[in-house]
């Protein structure tokens, strides 16, 4: 039974409550942010966290995340 | 036939990938998104540089750049601006590739400004732990033909030296040395930064360079669209000079018209 996650996502903390204590994945994470996942990338303290794996890795308090997309650039 | 003046068959090709466009464009520093997009279409570019930054989560559903250059369309360059270290330059561009699914990338390490000058300690560090890591490095770099030659010998797949500081417009400052580079290396070699106007990108093309990569001088014009129109021109005027292979320089007149039948 896992209760609330305290993550720092780019910097930021954040406090998720996952439903019905279910553990908190990646997916989980870009849904309950609202992100797209087709456009961004995802590292997990300092790792890349493939695509191929968002839903297998469950996140816990005290993960750092780095999420980023394109933005223009020269 | 998109009104291209360049021969069908002039292509250039770096790591592996064959291009006809040899003007790349970079996406930042427009007013806007449909303005980003607007000039890259008409620069007719196939590459554009972009940078990778942290997403904005208090406004997830702002337009990305995405939705306005798509990139199955047009070939993303991942830069590395921003990064002062290799390792923050690896974990940039592996963020890339996994957004992007991409081994191309653009290294440049910069120092400080005013200048933003290429950092090239820092530059070789970090291409040497991108290659390691399965990366193709078109690397931003000093005029210098030392440091071109070793990124070269490190499996950097182009070389891409300054014709002026980065956002500059100076136009190329250094087209001997440009010229001297060029000769010590084979893989493309392109002038990344400097350009301010058209003359600019057709100089440096003449100079024999394979592409030319420019931000400011299209997005900072007054007419960004009608700018990246007359570098798309000028990229292929200055191509089709260098291959034409210019007249003999000489100290004095030589008369186009006869001077003999002249009536008398």
């Amino acid at each position: 039974m896992q209760s609330s996650v305290t993550l720092t996502i780019n910097g930021e903390s954040r406090v998720f409550d996952p439903e019905n204590g279910q553990p908190f994945s990646v997916s989980r994470l870009l849904i309950a942010l609202n992100l797209d996942m087709r456009k961004v990338a995802v590292e997990l303290n300092e790792e890349i966290v493939p695509r191929s794996r968002y839903a297998e890795t469950i996140l816990a308090t005290g993960d750092m995340l780095e999420i980023v997309h394109f933005i223009g650039g020269g | 036939m998109d009104g291209s003046i360049a021969a069908d068959d002039d292509t250039w090709t770096v790591a592996g990938r064959t291009f006809r466009s040899r003007l790349i464009v970079g996406t930042g520093r427009y007013k806007d998104l449909p303005e980003t997009a607007a000039a890259i279409e008409a620069s007719g570019a196939e590459i554009v540089t972009v940078a990778v930054r942290r997403v904005n989560l208090s406004d997830p559903n702002a337009p990305m750049l995405q939705d306005y250059v798509d990139p199955k369309k047009i070939t993303y360059l991942p830069n590395t601006a921003g990064c002062f270290t290799a390792n923050e330059a690896v974990r940039t561009l592996r963020l890339a590739r996994e957004a992007g699914g991409w081994n191309l990338v653009k290294l440049e390490v910069l120092g400080p400004p005013p200048l933003l000058y290429p950092d090239m300690p820092g530059t070789f560090e970090a291409a040497a732990a991108l290659i390691k890591d399965g990366f193709e490095v078109m690397v931003y770099c000093a005029d210098d033909p030392l440091a071109a030659k070793r990124l070269e010998d490190m499996g950097c797949v182009a070389i891409m030296p300054l014709g002026a500081p980065i956002g500059s417009g100076l136009g190329i400052q250094n087209p001997a040395m440009m010229t001297m580079i060029k000769e010590q290396i084979t893989v493309p070699f392109l002038v990344d930064a400097g350009v301010g106007t058209a003359s600019d990108a057709a100089i440096a093309m003449e100079l024999g360079c394979d592409a030319v990569l420019m931000n400011s001088a299209i997005a900072h014009a007054k007419d960004p669209v009608k700018m990246a129109k007359a570098m798309k021109l000028a990229v292929e005027a200055g191509r089709l000079s260098h291959l034409a292979g210019r007249m003999p320089r000489r100290m004095g007149a030589d008369p186009s018209s006869p001077l003999t039948g002249l009536i008398r």
